[in-house]
């Protein structure tokens, strides 16, 4: 247990050679899906089609089947999707901010928190859209030449989402497909399947492992790197704008830039810890994402989870120090208001139990984290529908004042949601590299020049 | 058979140190045409291949920048001048709030530039048919092991001589590879144009359901069906069918007055009129008269209507049984109607009809002007200064 932390652990762990590391990452795509594979499937699957269902039955009926009403005309869906472009924040952070950092664990995990992030940004975009009620018409969001001589609002927050969870959605996928090119080509150098090796043939381009296009490639890898590093922090600035740049008590705050950004980056991480602890075990990835890379991301948790909790001070410090009596009443509401159930299940999943990852033992401790990521995770859920619902509840109005109440259908489409990401990265487990493979051996030991190199 | 032409040789190496090596040799013996293939980017290689550095954050920065510029542009183009609006009181040009958007927008254009840049210039991909891919050689250096491969299109190119150099810098292994047969595709095969056919058929099917059907459709139709009561549209709700509701019997319009001559043919000696004759007066009454009169009447009373016949002409209202008609006379015809003539009650409030009967008479007396009117007129009008 003693772990010493001023010498670097290393990347992957066992001395694997490079042909290992390469048959080990490629092994889920190689082998049959089995048993567990059909079951995982099937359970979310389900929750698809569950949400599925009783998303049709929205349109068909229209959203008066959600609990979306006056006064409280944000419920379930933008709670949803603040919570899941919150969880899209980890995989362009790690592969971009870690990646300028020089954070050489960030490989073992990269390419799986890039398709999580492309997989919750796609979740997330399923709510704007639906909440509108006519999804069909959510073309009129960009703007064209039209009949009408109109233009959309430059100057709203609702359009600026547009243009920024759209590019966000854009870059992420061609910053994970730029990374995807050299393991298609191993792919397709490996397989001997026809029809295998035709698709991976498409994807890869025609990429032939050249010097000569590696020394662009890691040009092109570091300015993507450096432009996916603002546009990650300006996505959920913008979607906190969403909030601030009205004038709702409890949302007209300037902390809620920083403030989103921490807790787009604390349920983010948490979402991979999740999904990777199963990923290692079930693939035996054990020895490429390792405890150490783990354990640094437990440490990420402990660190963004204490900025959110410095927020939930700091807002009620604000609303104090403002003398701004709606403010101030927002605030007390939101605590012990009919609300405080929800809020007092945010502070304790997202500030107290997190702490307990100061413990060594807890952040090496695979059950341990599990089941505190977990908590994370809902605890993030709560923060969104604190700040949507408490606020909306009871603002300026007394007389119109109210209690939001979610219906099966709000509910079911959550599910739903949940359904699509688990399928979406259970597909993805089989279908391509779980792991970039390139980047994984040219981290491993022995892999790089020890002499005359340029390090 | 045909002899196939030759691509190049390579050689593979076993370790990231001995390929660097070899690669110095190589690039310092004045090979052009060479490239060197790992399965990951190895340090130092730009050094040892003397390759100058990329250029490819040139197309970023171009890029980037006209993106910025075009969104800036284009939204104070659009907020400013196309459509102008003021919209929770900021400037037509808020450049604040168009950053988000010029920031997007940067990212986007520069990060898809460089990606598709990079891939098409400089890479020219997809080039799935290089004639190192599918060789060994490939297989190997996607896997484990380190290779270079010198063109035979390079000047210094000489079969032995290069291998001979292999074999000294410690290869594992040698390969000549060659470019592949080019292989032809023909157009007008049954098979080919038939799934032409079944493509265009699906697309065009398909465009034309959705186009012509499933737009019209619940719930596509813009909320067109929808429980509610529609004025002048049939409805189920009510016994009668009707979606609009007539008011109970005996209900009586706010401001409404009975007309108690209703009927009568000439209650005139009960009538008289209340409104004075003043310019104010007169110009309404002939503002209604133009309205309501005019198009039986003619615009100056003579009957001369603009219905070309499709309603019977009205007699003259020159004639000397109008002229001698009291006014409350023509007041009662407007309110009650005569002969073919319909009541104009609805139409017009008590005020307009005796305003128009003043007008009337204002018409009557312009016909029939005399030569005292005239030198009236002159006077007034040399008065004025004309």
């Amino acid at each position: 247990m003693n772990i010493d932390y001023t010498i670097e652990a290393p990347v992957v762990e066992g001395r694997l050679t490079l042909g290992d590391i390469e048959r080990l990452v490629a092994a889920p795509m190689e082998s049959k899906p089995d048993k567990k594979f059909y079951i995982a499937l099937s359970i979310s699957g389900t929750f698809l089609l569950i949400g599925a269902v009783l998303l049709a039955m929205s349109f068909y009926k229209g959203v008066g089947l959600w609990g979306n009403n006056q006064p409280v005309g944000w419920g379930f869906p933008i709670v949803n999707f603040v919570f899941w472009v919150g969880i899209g924040h980890a995989g362009t952070l790690i592969s971009a901010i870690l990646f300028l950092l020089r954070q050489k664990w960030r490989t073992g995990i990269a390419r799986f928190a890039e398709a999580m992030t492309i997989f919750a940004v796609m979740c997330a975009g399923v709510f704007p859209i639906i909440h509108t009620g006519r999804p069909w018409l959510a073309g009129y969001l960009m703007p064209y030449p039209n009949q009408h001589g109109l233009w959309v609002n430059f100057t709203s927050p609702l359009v600026w989402d547009v243009f920024a969870v759209s590019t966000y959605f854009t870059v992420s996928l061609v910053f994970w497909y730029i990374g995807l090119i050299p393991d298609f080509a191993v792919m397709r150098d490996r397989t001997t399947a026809k029809i295998r090796k035709t698709i991976y043939s498409i994807f890869s381009l025609g990429w032939r492992n050249s010097h000569r296009n590696w020394q662009h490639y890691e040009k092109a890898y570091m300015l993507l790197a450096g432009f996916a590093t603002p546009l990650v922090l300006s996505v959920h600035t913008i979607v906190s704008f969403d909030f601030a740049v009205s004038i709702v008590p409890g949302w007209h705050t300037t902390i809620f830039p920083p403030y989103f950004v921490a807790g787009a980056i604390f349920s983010g991480f948490a979402m991979v810890v999740t999904v990777l602890i199963f990923v290692r075990k079930i693939f035996d990835l054990e020895k490429i994402i390792t405890l150490n890379h783990l354990e640094k991301m437990t440490k990420v948790i402990l660190a963004t989870g204490l900025m959110v909790g410095y927020a939930y001070g700091m807002e009620f410090f604000i609303a104090w120090y403002s003398g701004v009596q709606v403010e101030q009443f927002v605030f007390i509401n939101r605590a012990f208001g009919p609300y405080a159930w929800a809020y007092w299940i945010m502070v304790s999943c997202n500030v107290i139990i997190p702490q307990l990852f100061w413990i060594k033992k807890i952040r090496r401790s695979i059950p341990a984290m599990l089941v505190i990521v977990i908590l994370v995770n809902v605890g993030m859920w709560f923060e969104r529908f604190v700040i949507t619902v408490t606020s909306l509840h009871r603002d300026f109005l007394p007389s119109s004042w109210g209690y939001y109440t979610p219906t099966i259908y709000d509910i079911g489409i959550l599910l739903g949601s949940f359904g699509l990401f688990f399928t979406l990265v259970i597909l993805f487990t089989k279908a391509l590299p779980v792991v970039s493979i390139s980047e994984i051996k040219a981290v491993a030991e022995g892999a790089q020049p020890n002499h005359g190199g340029a390090h | 058979m045909k002899e196939k032409k030759v691509y190049g040789l390579t050689a593979l190496f076993d370790t990231p140190d001995r390929i660097i090596d070899a690669v110095k040799k190589i690039s310092s013996d004045g090979y052009k045409k060479f490239d060197v293939h790992t399965p990951y980017p190895l340090h130092g290689m730009d050094g040892a291949m003397k390759l100058k550095p990329s250029k490819l954050g040139y197309i970023t920065l171009v890029f980037g920048l006209s993106g910025a510029l075009f969104a800036l542009l284009f939204m104070f183009w659009a907020m400013s001048i196309d459509y102008p609006m003021v919209i929770g009181g900021k400037p037509f040009f808020a450049l604040p709030a168009f950053i988000p958007i010029t920031f997007e927008l940067t990212v986007l254009l520069a990060t898809l530039s460089t990606v598709i840049g990079m891939l098409t210039f400089f890479f020219s991909f997809p080039s799935n048919n290089h004639p190192l891919i599918g060789s060994d050689y490939m297989r190997s250096v996607s896997a484990d092991k380190f290779g270079i491969s010198i063109e035979a299109e390079d000047e210094k190119f000489d079969d032995i001589q290069i291998r001979a150099l292999f074999s000294k810098l410690g290869t594992i292994q040698i390969e000549e590879i060659y470019y592949p047969d080019t292989e032809t595709f023909p157009m007008f095969q049954k098979k080919f144009i038939l799934f032409l056919l079944v493509i265009a058929i699906l697309t065009g099917g398909t465009t034309y359901f959705v186009l012509n059907k499933l737009l019209f459709m619940q719930p596509f139709n813009w909320m067109m069906t929808q429980d509610k009561l529609i004025p002048q549209e049939r409805s189920e709700f009510f016994s009668d069918g009707f979606g609009m509701r007539v008011p109970v019997d005996g209900t009586v319009a706010r401001g409404f007055l009975p007309y108690e001559f209703k009927g009568e043919v000439n209650p005139a000696s009960f009538l008289s009129n209340p409104i004075l004759l003043t310019k104010k007066s007169i110009l309404f009454g002939q503002q209604k008269f133009l309205t309501f009169c005019s198009p039986c009447h003619g615009n100056f009373g003579d009957g001369d209507s603009r219905l070309r016949g499709q309603f019977p002409n009205p007699p003259t209202l020159h004639s000397n049984r109008v002229k001698e008609m009291p006014d409350g006379q023509i007041f009662h015809i407007i309110n009650n109607g005569q002969n073919i003539m319909p009541s104009y009650s609805s139409q017009t409030t008590v005020e307009e009809r005796w305003a128009i009967v003043n007008y009337i008479r204002v018409l009557q007396r312009a016909k029939n002007a005399t030569q005292s009117d005239l030198e009236e007129i002159k006077k007034e009008s040399a008065a004025n200064g004309k």
